[in-house]
């Protein structure tokens, strides 16, 4: 890589509009043209994904073992963890079925705090392996972190429509607050990651600004 | 290396206002996150109660993670494995049980597994057709901790909340007794079979009931339960007698139970109490036959219609039973004589006024007692009690008449003495009577008859040759003196003519005396001067 950065330059690009701006004296500065903060690098970036990211591991427990989802029928009630909804699925036939929600809600979520982990320790031991693999990794965890919701959209959809009070009805159990709150975390882990980060090891920044 | 972006005209960043927090403030999201599932997972292990093991003949509608425990209609666990034991003789169910329901893992709780029924008695368990069977708790007292049970096959018919109490009762068979059949109290219901179950050795049966909360005060120590099952039909001494309690009994079978009206009254009985189960009423209700006095009756007359069971009565009033009915041959005499073996129950038979310290007399002076009452005639009889059947009793009753005879003690049982039955002594008598009658001279009689008749005969026959014509002769006389005598006073005859004339002249005599007295009054000169002329 032979570029010269922005951050080597000593200019600062905005993350909204993208204007490259000279920094100007003082602390905390913003861009001449939209307002949004400027910074070299995202402010403390490390530091808050990994917040986020330690916050999303600790729900990710509860996440799967309990219930996400309280259904109550004439013959009975059940209590479904995401795991048992697969399991269940797997059993009953629906291979196709149990595959998207075990890769949607277990396999994807998991994924994505490992991949956010081991971005994050690369970054922080300033690896300089692989770090196109490690862009598309990130590039990946941002793109597919949303889809994981899907699991909550179903709980929340049924539990709003299936009310048929003795006969049927749907209640959305401790698990997908959980659930949905990992989701949100591991993308606020991604949002808060800077991925430029990655490529710092090779063109190091000119410390002129605090992170 | 192509520009120097500093060549370019760059527009200045702007300084902004300071944000007012901490960048480290992000870290309270992790510990908040921490924080919520520590909390989450303290309280998971807080409130996970404990488990226990049920081992159960068959897991027929159990599911793992899906069968639930039930108190009441109440959640109170859920099966979580389902495992065969090692002897694969049993399913041993492992459940989850809530916090709450700690109390119920005492020695003494019992589980079953509900599922629609359908029996004589209802239909229970129907909602299970559509949730699936759950495992029902009946929680014990006990205050010891159990963590493994062995599960019922059937739902216990009484469950440990409803107040009442327990009663075994034992009978050497079982009748048409079956687990949930109906206890009655005067025909009401107030209870239920618990468990009818053979004794260990076979000996019997042993019925555990319940009878439920204000209705087991009835159950007093001198209370009698007897089988009420089905219909019961006696034919005996007494006649033929059909005794049921509801229809419902007739198909299930049942208990019932009553104190004697005359018993004394006592405190109610302890739960548990063993009591006999008569197999009838009539049974149950019979006197307590504590002191029972073994004796044998002889007789000599046939004892068909006699049979173990049949009462022994004295004026009505049944104070013991026959046990046996055999042949004695008398040792002395060698003579063969029909045997009856009698208990009679001593506190019947003795007076039943005083205390009951009283009652209990020694032997001696029960012997002295009954040697007094045989000496003012007290006897055995064997009498018909059913015209129809012909089913005979023995009848102890008072003989002043009857030859003099003791108690023997010295043979046992002892021989208590015995007249001829009613219908024997009816045939002694006629055989009295027609022996009288074949000692009757008969033939005797016939002769002297025989001559009597022929002195009649002889007698009429002189009669007819000798009065005959003498009579003839006077009735032909008479006759003619008849004939004469009418013919003399016939209206033509001569006598009857000559009378008319005579009485003519006498009336012409008459008239002529009263002209000439009615001239003599008027003209009484004329006897003096005579007649004068009839112009004046």
């Amino acid at each position: 890589m032979t570029a010269v950065t922005a951050a080597e330059a000593g200019l600062l690009a905005c993350h909204a509009c993208n204007l490259l701006c000279r920094p100007a004296a003082g602390h905390d500065l913003a861009c001449a043209r939209c307002g949004a903060s400027l910074h070299i690098r995202k402010p403390d970036s490390i530091g808050r994904a990994w917040a986020f990211l330690i916050a999303a591991y600790v729900l990710y427990v509860p996440a799967n073992v309990l219930p996400v989802m309280e259904t109550g029928s004439l013959f009975g009630s059940q209590r479904d963890t995401i795991m048992s909804g697969v399991v269940y699925l797997w059993h009953s036939g629906s291979w196709p079925l149990a595959l998207i929600i075990f890769i949607a809600s277990i396999l994807v979520p998991g994924a994505k705090m490992v991949a956010l982990a081991i971005l994050l320790v690369s970054v922080q031991r300033r690896s300089t392996r692989r770090l196109l693999d490690r862009t598309k990794l990130y590039r990946m965890v941002e793109l597919v972190g949303r889809w994981s919701m899907v699991d909550i959209y179903v709980a929340a959809i049924l539990t709003a429509l299936v009310q048929f009070q003795a006969l049927a009805t749907i209640k959305a159990g401790p698990g997908a607050i959980a659930f949905g709150a990992v989701v949100v975390l591991t993308m606020f882990a991604a949002e808060s990651f800077d991925p430029r980060l990655i490529w710092d090891p090779v063109n190091p920044v000119k410390r002129s600004h605090h992170g | 290396m192509v520009n120097d972006p500093r060549d370019y005209d760059l527009p200045e960043a702007v300084t902004a206002p300071k944000r007012g927090w901490s960048p480290q403030l992000v870290w309270l999201i992790p510990l908040v996150a921490v924080l919520a599932g520590g909390w989450l997972a303290v309280k998971a292990i807080l409130e996970r109660g404990p488990t226990a093991t049920i081992s159960f003949k068959t897991a027929e509608g159990l599911e793992a993670g899906k069968t639930k425990i039930k108190y009441k209609e109440v959640d109170i666990g859920e099966v979580k494995v389902i495992a065969l034991s090692e002897d694969r003789s049993q399913v041993i169910v492992t459940a989850q049980f809530a916090k709450e329901a700690q109390s119920f893992l005492v020695e003494g709780t019992a589980f079953w597994v509900v599922r629609p029924q359908i029996g004589a008695g209802g239909i229970s368990g129907l909602g299970t057709l559509f949730s699936g069977a759950y495992i029902g708790v009946d929680p014990g007292s006990s205050s010891e901790a159990r963590r493994e049970f062995t599960g019922l096959e059937t739902a216990p018919v009484v469950t440990m909340d409803q107040p009442g109490r327990q009663f075994v009762l034992r009978s050497p068979d079982l009748g048409s007794l079956a687990a949930g059949a109906p206890v009655y109290y005067r025909r009401a219901k107030v209870g239920q079979v618990i468990t009818a179950d053979l004794n260990p050795d076979g000996s019997g049966v042993t019925v555990k009931v319940f009878v439920a909360a204000p209705f087991d005060k009835y159950v007093t120590t001198e209370t009698r339960f007897w089988q009420a099952s089905g219909i019961d039909i006696t034919f005996d001494a007494s006649g033929i007698q059909v005794d049921t309690q509801s229809l419902g009994s007739i198909i299930l079978g049942g208990i019932a139970f009553q104190t004697r009206p005359d018993a004394l009254v006592m405190p109610p009985a302890e739960a548990n109490s063993v009591f006999t189960l008569f197999p009838n009423r009539a049974q149950a209700m019979k006197l307590p036959d504590t002191k029972t006095t073994l004796y044998t009756l002889l007789f000599d007359e046939s004892l068909r219609g006699l049979e173990p069971g049949a009462p022994v009565d004295f004026r009505g009033v049944v104070v013991g039973e026959v046990t046996g009915v055999g042949l004695y041959i008398d040792p002395e005499t060698k003579q063969l004589r029909m045997r009856a073996d009698v208990n009679v129950h001593a506190n019947r038979l003795e007076m039943r006024a005083g205390s009951p310290s009283q009652v209990a007399l020694l032997p001696a002076e029960r012997k002295s007692r009954l040697d007094l009452l045989v000496s003012r005639g007290l006897r055995a009889q064997i009498k018909t009690g059913n015209l129809l059947t012909g089913q005979l009793f023995v009848a102890l009753d008072f003989f002043p008449e009857a030859a003099p005879a003791t108690v023997n003690w010295t043979t046992d049982p002892p021989e208590f003495p015995t007249v001829p039955g009613g219908l024997q002594q009816l045939q002694a008598m006629l055989h009295r009577v027609a022996s009288k009658l074949e000692k009757l001279p008969l033939d005797k009689i016939g002769t002297d008859l025989h001559q009597t008749l022929q002195s009649f005969d002889k007698l009429a026959k002189r009669l007819d040759a000798e009065l005959a014509p003498e009579a003839r002769l006077t009735l032909e006389e008479a006759r003619r003196t008849l004939g004469t005598a009418e013919r003399t006073f016939r209206s033509d005859a001569p006598l009857q003519t000559d009378t008319r004339e005579t009485l003519r002249e006498l009336t012409r005599t008459a008239q002529s005396l009263r002209v000439l007295a009615d001239y003599l009054e008027r003209h009484p000169e004329s006897l003096i001067r005579g007649k004068k002329d009839n112009k004046q």
